[in-house]
């Protein structure tokens, strides 16, 4: 029994600290374990699996897998989110960035602004993305106001219907990558743009050569971040295009999130679905990867400046 | 006192030019306001749309202010035609207050544990507990629905407010405030007689109120905005939060407008006054969750 107790430490006191360490973690890791760990696990399991959520499930090996494959819905649903991706990713970026470098200068009324930049962020993507249907309505929406976009189909035509799921997206987004920005640059050591003027740098010259570079892995980590944002793109969809057809003409505003939201309960396809979810899972974890090695072979840290 | 830390860091480096030249001042200022524009002409648009009255909505070109304002009518209607807006309004707040009050014990009390306790096991939990936030909660949905069917929680309040009472990311933040508390005060009102909890609740909490502030505001917003799930797990009249309800709204293909901006402003409306209110600590809360990869 003491060996036992052992485990948790050499002296009585020692002891009870370890319980005590132990009841206050017990209920959020329980939880999370419970709640986020374990439905991990079923995720895998049931992508094995053919099910309705009635009858008994029927393994099915790959089938699931295999049928990923040769499923036009997802191979068009991974075309629409890379899609989005292009739309979103590097327009958004350069306007936060922009934002950000902007009101990182010591000018009056910047704290009004960077308050006006966050509003968005801070509303929910139902009520933006309402709006947004609103602003692109043909012929009564804002939109209008630029002569010959008044008139498009912007979320009925399968070619356009992306354009305003996309706008909603940089609109709620721009602020949020602003900040992290901005943290980014707060961190750009005053002493090299002190060393560059000295030197006779201009400004745009020591924002190339030193703001940018510094910047870096602040960059890295808001373009894996809004990858990853991408992604998870359901509310937009579901919203903007629940009038018409779910999903957009043809699947053609179908998102990966939305083809899995689709699977499972409209559908109730639980076992491919979840193999949806599986390959979901696999991009995002992907792309952190992808990041994590890149940067180091890309992103100047200022350690190595020596 | 991390907010402070940022902008005690802004007063050291932020702006490289402590001398901005006319010209740079004027074209930054260009910039930022026509920036501005743009991402305030939404709310505008919906705030005057709200007010429109029906006859105004179908009219070319479009009117960019109500001729005859009639935003109490247009909310009366609203409420005509979703008698339960006010309660799905309630449920959202229910829901809100539920869930962040619930995190921030549980998250608190996990928190304090990985900073301050030796226990067997501690870094592969802690480890364990932040690897969970790799994985998207949209790859869960389908389990996460099954297990809160099969607990018999489907349609109830409990659906939407207990998973999410855990999280990782609060137990992260907390933790980082709590560390960098000084561990003497602890240590002395341990040797005063004090229990854990006591130590917790009077010593380590009230000196991270600035953190506790910025996971708020963060959980406030997600928890009200929250749509996918309460979605899929409590649909009915008594649980529907808001931004079903806006859903709703804009799902009858009969519903004008301007009703659904209503409906959308009223929704809005709670969020903007919290983030304008308590401004710094959501950039703060944004600027930690950044760092959480």
């Amino acid at each position: 029994m003491s060996t036992l107790l052992n485990i948790f430490g050499r002296t009585p006191r020692a002891r009870r600290k370890a319980f005590w360490g132990l009841a206050l973690i017990a209920p959020n890791t329980i939880g999370l374990l419970v709640f986020f760990g374990i439905p991990v696990l079923v995720a895998f399991g049931l992508s094995f699996f053919e099910w309705n959520g009635i009858r008994a499930p029927e393994f099915t090996g790959l089938d699931n897998f295999t049928r990923i494959f040769r499923d036009p819905l997802f191979g068009r649903a991974l075309a629409n989110t890379l899609t989005l991706a292009l739309l979103v990713v590097p327009l958004n970026m350069a306007l936060a960035l922009g934002a950000a470098v902007l009101l990182n200068q010591r000018l009056p009324l910047r704290n009004l602004f960077r308050t006006i930049y966050f509003l968005p962020v801070v509303t929910s993507t139902v009520a933006a993305s309402v709006v947004w249907i609103w602003i692109f309505q043909p012929r009564l929406g804002l939109i209008g106001i630029v002569p010959g976009l008044g008139t498009l189909q912007w979320l009925t035509r399968p070619e356009l219907v992306l354009i305003p799921i996309a706008a909603v997206t940089i609109w709620q987004r721009v602020g949020f990558d602003m900040i992290l920005f901005l943290a980014g640059l707060q961190n750009v050591p005053r002493a090299l743009h002190e060393a560059a003027v000295i030197d006779g740098a201009n400004s745009r010259q020591r924002f190339f050569n030193i703001t940018l570079p510094m910047l870096s892995p602040t960059t890295f980590l808001i373009l894996t971040l809004n990858f990853i944002s991408v992604f998870q793109i359901f509310d937009q969809v579901y919203i903007m295009t629940q009038r018409t057809t779910p999903g957009g003409v043809s699947g053609s505003a179908t998102t990966l999130t939305f083809l899995l939201y689709q699977t499972g309960f409209t559908r109730s396809e639980f076992g491919y679905a979840s193999a949806i979810a599986l390959a979901l899972f696999v991009i995002v974890l992907s792309i952190t990867v992808i990041q994590l090695r890149l940067q180091r072979r890309w992103v100047f840290y200022e350690s190595e400046a020596g | 006192m991390a907010a402070q830390a940022i902008n005690a860091k802004e007063q050291n480096s932020a702006a490289p030019f402590d001398h901005i030249s006319i010209g740079i001042k004027v074209v930054s200022y260009a910039i930022l306001i026509v920036g501005a524009f743009f991402m305030i002409l939404p709310f505008l648009w919906m705030a005057s749309t709200a007010c429109k009255p029906n006859a105004e909505l179908a009219v070319s070109p479009i009117r960019f202010f109500p001729e005859n304002p009639s935003c109490l009518e247009v909310a009366g209607q609203l409420y005509e035609q979703s008698p339960n807006f006010n309660r799905y309004l309630l449920n959202s707040f229910i829901v809100t207050v539920a869930r962040t009050v619930g995190q921030l014990i549980t998250c608190s009390l996990a928190a304090y544990g990985f900073a301050r306790y030796k226990f067997p096991g501690r870094s592969a939990l802690f480890a364990i507990s932040l690897g969970l936030l790799i994985v998207p909660f949209q790859a869960i949905l389908i389990p996460e629905f099954i297990l809160i069917k099969s607990l018999g929680l489907r349609n109830t309040f409990g659906a939407i407010i207990i998973p999410g009472v855990f999280s990782a990311f609060a137990l992260f933040l907390l933790r980082q405030a709590f560390m960098q508390i000084p561990i003497e005060l602890e240590e002395a009102a341990e040797i005063d007689g004090a229990n854990p909890l006591q130590i917790l609740w009077r010593i380590t909490l009230p000196l991270s109120i600035p953190a506790i502030a910025a996971f708020a505001v963060i959980t406030i917003q997600a928890a009200w905005n929250d749509f996918l799930f309460p979605l899929v797990v409590a649909n009915t009249t008594d649980t529907r939060v808001v931004t079903i309800g806006i859903a709703l709204l804009q799902g009858q293909r009969d519903t004008p407008y301007n009703l659904i901006m209503m409906g959308s402003l009223i929704a809005t409306l709670p969020m903007l006054a919290l983030f304008v209110m308590l401004q710094r600590y959501f950039i703060e809360g944004v600027a930690q969750s950044g760092l959480r990869r």
